[in-house]
């Protein structure tokens, strides 16, 4: 196999990985905060249904977070075994968070393990809530490191570089390098929005498939609820991340927006295709693009022409950035719609049609996951390491990458297959109203026998 | 001490951490896939599930810790270590998947198909065998240099009898851990017949244990004589090893006090896995590659220290906690608490 195809396996082979990895990592970065929340709502509210909510969403999540943990694992070893040049380089600048942020894993892991076997070892709830604390930090503190990382790829800073060798190590300046806030922002809020909306939709789901039950009632506003606050700061935290870009990668905003020629009072193209470097049937509006970069209607936004054309990332993340937008807005209007309709009391987000709306919302918001992180990771192309290292000069120099490639396909396939069946078999098996009613008889037995069951 | 050392030693330490709770795990995943090849799974089954259920998410993170730590100290080890490994760690890391979501989707799913218990056991057998290809390639004459690029020589690799030495010594060994380990467990579960079917089991394999493990010495002198001679030089920890070896085999066969065999089997591995570290010494990879000409930066290297300390201050307590309750919380062990996962 010769270097090009090393190279071209490499990047098929970790596109993969992390596409399959980021489902299962957003997950388990955002349902942890959604089962504290839920208990927390059970214990304030003196209500059995939120606490069984938590706990159903807890038993689900054991699920996911196995195959976040081997696929983040398989990911982690893949860094160094098909980017060596990247990791030789980059690993003495920007380790430490990847460092930190085992630690953050391994304090999630013990605490996981925990919560999970203790649900009747305290008689104090509060206690048990308590414990699921370190879960959701050490779940985002694992997002929040290793997107330092990827900001460090984008912005790398914290080193001078003299004849190809680094000196003047500042592993702090590297870690808080511009493009840290808005990424690490970004990315952990719409892991919480995504993991509101799937759970929102399963919620949905029961209710349309003629459970009529408030537990999944209850479950659908609260997420709902959610969902709303979190879409909501992520179209914020979006816009902030457009004045990085605009500052700090102006290639990539302007790739993603078509913005040939740099510019004043630059409009923003939304969908269309491309003839040439003509735009055709794109809706434009105008001033937009020098808002989203400035603030200002007026201001100059930078354009391609002002790149060499081999620093160019491919035109396409157009289409990655207005899928992710796109899905954004509709799901702020989604949520919004149902707030208020509850406030309201409008009909229409209890029919059938509004429901299968937010059934949808969970399979749409995993895609605008999937095409934000294809964006920002081929919106740096041809980098690896902007303006320092390419990305053929990073891979492996290894044959074999295609013949892994093969297995590792193979692998996720048999995982996400795996998932949802044991997913599925788990909840059909065990309906909530059969676990409602098997708690009230317990508890019923309890307080016949006139004491403390446990 | 030097930071490179203060490092390496940190990452030993860690690696040897996953050698004993991953043995642990791999080898009960192992057993209780024969013990229902031969019937016997209702002696194993309940002992095992309920020492690896709350865990086995925290033995993984040892790996990860690992050779996160390595590329972070020395990140030329990713150079010459990640253009070599890719088949068979990669080879590793599926079988890793496999079996920590299979172990997953059959404990907290719904039990399944008796083909996933034999494929989880299988696995815990090849992943030492596996990741023990690292070891060997460390010792040399394994890697050839083309154009400035690291070649693994697989030919010579699976030709060379040091490398089936350093494998069947993986499997003897992680089988007779986890058979010490899990008979003092099932001792403190008050299981009698898991206790006497586990002894027998840790006394078959401490035999080809300690056979391997000194075949492994006499094959380095024809193959790295650099390693053998220092090895040589730290002949008091083999032996003292070695003592430690007799010693737990004693309280197995007189079915005494077997808390005691299984630190006895701690301080056995890590006097002989130190002590082959101490003597690979300079050298992460003969002869390409020592601790020295790879570290990372003194900046970095200090911040990593720093970082590693305030995490252990976090850790400690929080496996201490793990540990208190369950491995060493009576009730728990014995089954007796209502700790129903989720």
């Amino acid at each position: 196999m010769g270097n090009e195809e090393s190279v071209f396996f490499s990047r098929v082979l970790t596109e993969l990985t992390l596409s399959f990895h980021i489902i299962y990592a957003t997950i388990g970065v955002g349902v942890p905060l959604m089962i504290m929340i839920a208990q927390w709502v059970g214990i304030r509210k003196n209500d059995e249904h939120y606490i069984l909510l938590a706990r159903r969403w807890a038993r689900g999540f054991v699920i996911t977070v196995a195959v976040g943990v081997v696929t983040g694992t398989a990911i982690g070893m893949q860094l160094s075994l098909l980017w060596p040049n990247f990791m030789e380089l980059a690993g003495q600048v920007i380790a430490l968070p990847l460092f930190m942020e085992t630690f953050a894993f391994f304090f999630e892991a013990i605490f996981l393990g925990i919560y999970l076997y203790t649900w009747d070892r305290f008689d104090n709830q509060k206690k048990h809530l308590l414990l699921l604390v370190p879960v959701a930090l050490g779940a985002s503190f694992s997002a929040v490191f290793i997107t330092i990382v990827n900001a460090f790829m984008n912005a790398p800073q914290g080193f001078d570089l003299v004849d190809g060798e680094l000196v003047n190590i500042q592993p702090l300046v590297a870690m808080f390098n511009p493009a840290m806030p808005t990424k690490v922002a970004h990315v952990v809020i719409t892991a919480y929005m995504t993991s509101a909306f799937i759970l929102a939709a399963i919620a949905a789901f029961r209710l349309l498939k003629g459970s009529d039950h408030v537990y999944h009632k209850k479950a659908l506003f609260l997420t709902m609820k959610l969902g709303l606050i979190f879409s909501i700061g992520a179209a914020v935290i979006g816009d902030f991340s457009g004045k990085y870009l605009a500052e700090y990668q102006p290639e990539k905003l302007a790739a993603a927006e078509w913005h040939f020629e740099t510019e004043g009072e630059a409009p923003l193209m939304l969908y269309g295709i491309l003839d040439g470097q003509e735009v055709k049937y794109a809706i434009t509006i105008p001033y937009a693009l020098s808002i989203l970069a400035h603030s200002d209607p007026t201001a100059e936004v930078i354009g391609l022409n002002d790149f060499p054309e081999d620093e160019i990332p491919p035109l396409y993340i157009h289409y990655l950035f207005d899928t992710m937008v796109t899905i954004g807005v509709l799901m702020i209007m989604v949520s919004g719609l149902y707030w208020l309709g509850r406030h309201m009391r409008w009909r229409f987000i209890h029919s059938r049609w509004y429901r299968w709306l937010i059934v949808a919302g969970g399979p749409l918001t995993v895609i605008a996951i999937e095409a934000g992180w294809w964006y920002a990771e081929v919106g740096r192309q041809p980098w690896i390491l902007r303006d320092i290292m390419k990305v053929p000069e990073a891979a492996t120099t290894s044959g074999h990458v295609d013949t892994m490639l093969y297995l590792f396909a193979t692998l996720y396939l048999i995982l996400g297959v795996g998932s949802v069946v044991v997913l599925r078999r788990m909840f059909r098996n065990n309906p909530v109203e059969r676990e409602i009613a098997d708690r009230e008889a317990e508890v019923r037995e309890g307080t016949r026998k006139g004491g403390d069951h446990r | 001490m030097s930071l490179e050392v203060l490092g390496i030693t940190v990452l030993m330490t860690f690696l040897f951490g996953y050698i004993i709770v991953g043995a642990i795990d791999f080898g009960a995943g192992f057993f209780n896939a024969y013990s229902l090849l031969t019937g016997k799974e209702h002696i194993l089954t309940n002992v095992i599930q309920r020492y690896l259920s709350p865990v086995w998410e925290v033995t993984n993170v040892f790996l990860v810790f690992f050779f996160v730590g390595m590329v972070g100290f020395f990140p030329s080890t990713a150079f010459y270590y990640g253009t070599t490994m890719l088949v068979p760690l990669s080879i590793a890391l599926i079988l890793l998947a496999i079996r920590g979501s299979y172990y997953a989707f059959e404990t907290y799913g719904a039990s399944g198909h008796k083909g996933y218990s034999f494929m989880y056991g299988m696995a815990g057998i090849l992943l030492p065998a596996s990741l023990s290809i690292v070891l060997t390639i460390s010792e040399g004459g394994f890697i050839d240099m083309v154009n400035g690029q690291p070649v693994l020589d697989y030919g010579a690799l699976f030709t060379s009898p040091l490398t089936w030495s350093i494998v069947f010594l993986s499997i003897a060994a992680t089988l007779y851990i986890s058979a010490v380990f899990l008979t003092w467990y099932a001792d403190k579960a008050g299981d009698r017949d898991a206790t006497e079917l586990l002894r027998k089991y840790a006394l078959i394999w401490s035999l080809p244990t300690i056979i391997t493990a000194g075949g492994i010495v006499w094959e380095l002198r024809s193959h790295n004589a650099d390693h053998y001679n220092q090895l040589l030089g730290l002949w008091w920890m083999f032996a003292l090893s070695g003592a430690l070896f007799i010693g737990t085999v004693y309280l197995l066969w007189k079915r005494h006090n077997y808390g005691l065999a299984v630190w006895l089997l701690i301080g056995q591995f890590a006097l002989a896995f130190y002590g082959y570290g101490i003597a690979h010494y300079p050298y992460l990879l003969y002869p390409h590659l020592t601790i020295h000409d790879s570290f990372t930066n003194p900046a970095m290297a200090t911040a990593l220290i720093i970082a590693f300390i305030l995490g252990l201050g976090l850790l400690i307590p929080s496996l201490y906690l793990l540990l208190r309750l369950f491995l060493f919380n009576k009730d728990y062990v014995k089954g007796r608490k209502k700790d129903e996962h989720a």
